[in-house]
């Protein structure tokens, strides 16, 4: 499909209510003039033919847009350049790094919280921290895999007369556990002030060769057949999924003069076994605060059922 | 290698041995050299890995210059025969070790083979292990019940608008799907009295 029979059809469900007689071929036509004839970038041309129906309709600019869009809760974002409507709260506001920016934040609802950003030039009024608000038309964000709100001149703001509890993002995930990457086990992070990262063969990227702190860590796939989670288990959670403690793994490398057999063990005792992981999403990982090994018998009548209905 | 390619881990397929062993067509989804192979599925779906538990209930090394084991690993549908040798010295060893009958979870990837001297079209499918953990009768279980939920997924999904594996499966097998749905449905009932089913014996009763 074309742009412009794209935003024709966008333009059209905005109106079509309120313009008797509307086609969206009618749209396109105007669009297609603007566009083609007086080369008129798509957005100006958008924005003019929106005015002649807002005109039509003896609407204002501000009855427009957030109508056709989903509420969404911010903790599942997920997909870039998409216009959502949020009711959130304003759990943060940040000082702003540029003269561009006027407010930016962090909204939070149940499922979680969202970076927000609001720019000078959309020109709108100040949201307060601690308040909730109706967010209608913002647009979402993503940079590294971190997905983010920006409002516009678009965008609708109702303060709210309600409390909303922020939830901390966390997400459960079951599965069978099918792969432990490479980075897990026994491992030594570089003990320099604020840096954790992992050594590879005694050397940390950024201090170099270091001597190094022992730690356990599991990188692990969890995958239920139609999709996959990495999950990173932290000391703690590695030690309950696997009866390995720190000390327990140092002694098993020492008598091995081999740090690889901690990680080998801990592949025997739970690859193949199914868990139930809780914790909040850090990029592409789940860190797990719990863990649940899922046991015992399973109920098959309702997949039984199920099956004699197709 | 570029960095900004990351390549995404696929999921492992839960499937039947029935329907396993029904595959037979692998293709790739792009000229690279490297690209990931997949086993069509004649539910409709692209496995480039599987997850399977079930029974090991033989092992044989059958190498010839080197150590080469095949083990069958038996579900409530049938037999996933898998081929572990130097290359897969993890799963090889464990083959090695291991005293049938026993559960395993295996965790591999689809390869298929055809005999020389085989009549056409005749291609056996095997499995290449990852990983293989010796496990429990509930996890077992546990397998079976998801298996043939992700089964009835794809049958219920196969006659879906632009189900593409689905077309890919209507074309290369020509396979009755409602044949797995029955297949799932024994696997499930022998969960419930304890036993595999046998299509073939006759109820004493």
């Amino acid at each position: 499909m074309t742009d412009l029979r794209e935003t024709a059809e966008e333009i059209h469900e905005q109106f079509a209510e309120q313009v008797d007689g509307l086609t969206v071929e009618e749209i396109e036509e105007r669009l297609d003039t603007l566009v083609n004839d007086y080369r008129v970038p798509l957005d100006e041309a958008t924005r003019s033919v929106e005015s002649t129906y807002l005109e039509k309709a003896g609407m204002d600019r501000e009855e427009l847009g957030g109508g056709g869009n989903e509420t969404v809760e911010v903790g599942t974002i997920d997909e870039d350049e998409q216009w959502v409507d949020v009711r959130a709260k304003v759990v943060e506001l940040w000082e702003p790094r540029s003269e561009s920016i006027a407010q930016v934040g962090l909204l939070g609802d149940e499922s979680g919280t969202v970076k927000f950003v609001a720019f000078r030039t959309s020109d709108l009024p100040e949201l307060e921290e601690g308040t909730v608000y109706a967010l209608g038309n913002v647009v979402t964000d993503e940079y590294e895999g971190r997905y983010s709100v920006k409002l516009n001149r678009t965008t609708s703001i109702t303060e709210l007369d309600e409390e909303i509890e922020v939830g901390d993002g966390a997400v459960e995930v079951t599965g069978a556990l099918v792969d432990i990457q490479s980075g897990s086990g026994l491992i030594k992070r570089c003990p320099e002030e604020g840096c954790t990262r992992v050594l590879q063969n005694g050397r940390c990227s950024e201090h170099g060769e270091v001597e190094g702190e022992f730690d356990l860590r599991i990188k692990g796939v969890l995958d239920d057949g139609d999709e996959i989670h990495e999950v990173i288990f932290g000391e703690e959670a590695t030690e309950e999924l696997t009866g390995i403690s720190l000390a327990e793994a140092k002694e098993m490398a020492m008598d091995a003069l081999d740090t690889t057999v901690v990680a080998d063990e801990m592949r025997g005792t739970v690859l193949g076994r199914y868990y139930r992981v809780t914790g909040p999403e850090l990029g592409r990982y789940v860190l797990a605060d719990e863990v649940e090994e899922l046991t015992g018998p399973v109920d098959a009548e309702s997949t039984l059922i199920r099956a004699r209905s197709i | 290698m570029s960095s900004n390619a990351i390549p995404t881990r696929k999921v492992a397929r839960r499937v039947f041995a029935s329907e396993f062993n029904d595959a037979g067509y692998t293709f790739k989804e792009s000229d690279d050299e490297r690209a990931p192979i997949y086993l069509l599925l004649p539910s409709g779906a692209r496995a480039n890995r599987v997850f399977v538990v079930g029974t090991l209930t033989e092992k044989e090394d059958i190498g010839e210059d080197s150590e080469y084991w095949r083990g069958r690993v038996v579900d409530p549908t049938g037999t996933f025969f898998v081929y572990a040798g130097q290359y897969q010295p993890d799963a090889a060893a464990m083959l090695r070790d291991l005293e049938p009958p026993a559960y395993v979870a295996i965790v591999g990837k689809p390869r298929t083979y055809e005999p020389e001297d085989s009549e056409e079209g005749d291609v056996l499918v095997s499995l290449r292990p990852e990983s293989i953990t010796v496990v429990d009768a509930d996890t077992r279980d546990r397998w079976v019940v998801e298996t043939a939920e992700r089964t009835l997924d794809r049958i219920e999904a196969f006659d879906e608008e632009g189900n593409e594996y689905a077309r890919m499966a209507r074309e290369r097998y020509d396979l009755p799907v409602e044949t797995y749905r029955d297949r799932a449905i024994e696997a499930l009932e022998s969960l419930e009295d304890g036993q595999a089913p046998e299509p073939d014996a006759v109820d004493a009763d």
